[in-house]
């Protein structure tokens, strides 16, 4: 995983032509996480510390009728704002593509960034809208009822990715 | 949760999730973009057949926030003072496709019975029924005792709060002390004795009859209004009389603890149960109440309307 989060850094890196214009949102919980991780990695290469923040996409979801309300997680967008920025919206796993969706609808509330990208860890397939992400750990074929699971230390206690067979 | 009828229906744990709700949804108050989506195509009725000014124009907020829609029904020129039935009058909104319904009511009882008959399958949002209980109320008053006194803690271990005056017909009174003593906050009630309720004894609270006393100890006072309707039921000798024993003024504004929080669920009567000067002091949060409400009454919304009602839908 971590050699995943160092080439996904050098990526961003050299797309964005450096750290100076670039905003990290992680996704509540893992993607949070991730986004810290992935803020971390920059900071050690570039020796400056990069923007990065969280995005609560709950309010913005379109499955929230069809199951019990979630709690709500926390939102903070880093000193910068997203004006004008390079946003790049964190996830741990990248799957039907709604989750994005509704990021871009609760990053449009916030501000109107300059370019938005999108950095997952896993990309599972199975999309369900038109959404690509610009850098991927590992793409894993999965089938649809099968369960990704990603763990960080923070959370977890151990980094891993592990595929489960879901019941049906 | 379906309906939100009284405080004393909340588990400690869902008094919390309001809460933290909240807090998050506060953040989007603050923000350029005031309005979510969450609940577009939700129709939320006013249902006052009480006066009210905050709590109404609250709640309306609150809805507004989360795109529903929302209509207001007052008593006063409406079918309500023709006569008509609380049961009729919510089979009608059933009819036009009500999801919630907040009532006001001068009747204690009344958000139960509207809840437990099958008039409406919608939510129902008890908006302060008679002497009996306001939750929407106490539940932004601990929100904004948390907010300004509990350091980042989840709840309001170790707070002392007095609520001071008419505790016999307040159901903001009812409310808070059922919400702050199950969110571990410690409560003294301060009222004449004319002024409590039978059997204040089995409350989880401690009585008093001295503030001067209280004053000094505690972390927020929470001022009730007098009733001037009441006035001449006998309950004290006189206004003065009242103001001097059991009012917030300069002087006992300045025995208070030094982060100590003045607070009144409004409207206030100046002059009677607190001075101008205590209503306008910086230790008062009383506009802060006001603004911590929507977002309150914007996170029970949510938590009632957003979500599926059936308990573990499938993924």
């Amino acid at each position: 995983m971590d050699r995943a989060i160092t080439r996904i850094s050098h990526e961003i890196l050299e797309r964005n032509s450096g750290s100076d214009s670039i905003t990290l949102l992680g996704i509540p919980t893992r993607g949070a996480h991730l986004a810290a991780r992935i803020a971390a990695k920059i900071e050690s290469i570039e020796g400056k510390p990069a923007q990065c923040g969280t995005l609560d996409i709950t309010l913005h979801r379109d499955d929230l009728r069809m199951r019990p309300p979630r709690a709500l997680m926390p939102t903070t967008i880093p000193s910068l704002g997203v004006e004008d920025r390079n946003v790049i919206l964190v996830d741990d796993v990248l799957f039907s593509g709604r989750t994005i969706r509704a990021a871009l609808d609760a990053l449009g509330e916030i501000g109107r960034p300059k370019t938005v990208q999108l950095a997952v860890l896993v990309d599972r397939g199975h999309r369900q809208l038109p959404i690509k992400a610009d850098y991927v750990g590992k793409n894993l074929p999965t089938s649809p009822s099968q369960i990704i699971k990603v763990q960080f230390t923070e959370l977890d206690g151990v980094d891993a990715v592990s595929l489960e067979e879901g019941e049906i | 949760m379906r309906h939100l009828l009284s405080i004393a229906d909340l588990s400690k744990t869902e008094a919390l999730q309001i809460l933290n709700t909240a807090e998050e949804l506060a953040r989007v108050s603050d923000g350029p973009m005031k309005k979510l989506p969450t609940l577009r195509g939700r129709t939320i009725v006013n249902l006052f057949a009480e006066d009210s000014t905050r709590t109404r124009i609250s709640f309306e907020a609150a809805a507004k926030r989360l795109s529903a829609d929302v209509i207001n029904f007052s008593a006063k020129g409406s079918s309500v003072s023709k006569g008509e039935s609380l049961k009729d009058t919510a089979q009608t909104l059933q009819a036009m496709g009500a999801d919630a319904v907040i009532i006001r009511h001068s009747a204690s009882g009344a958000a139960q019975r509207l809840a437990d008959n099958q008039w409406m399958t919608g939510s129902v949002v008890n908006a302060g029924d008679g002497t009996h209980e306001h939750p929407s109320q106490a539940l932004l008053d601990a929100f904004t005792v948390r907010k300004n006194l509990a350091h980042g803690g989840d709840d309001l271990t170790g707070l002392h709060i007095a609520i001071v005056g008419d505790v016999l017909h307040s159901r903001v009174a009812r409310s808070n002390v059922l919400l702050l003593t199950k969110l571990g906050a410690k409560v003294t009630l301060v009222a004449p004795p004319t002024l409590l309720p039978v059997g204040v004894e089995s409350w989880p609270v401690s009585v008093s009859y001295d503030f001067d006393s209280v004053i000094e100890t505690v972390d927020a006072v929470m001022m009730l209004r007098i009733q001037l309707e009441r006035m001449h039921e006998l309950f004290f000798p006189n206004a003065r009389e009242y103001s001097r024993y059991f009012g917030l003024n300069k002087d006992r504004l300045k025995k208070m603890k030094q982060n100590a929080i003045v607070m009144h669920p409004g409207p206030m009567n100046r002059g009677l149960e607190i001075t101008a000067d205590s209503a306008d002091s910086a230790r008062s949060v009383i506009l802060q109440q006001v603004t911590n409400g929507v977002s309150v009454r914007m996170a029970i919304l949510y938590l009632l309307l957003a979500g599926s009602q059936e308990i573990g839908a499938s993924e």
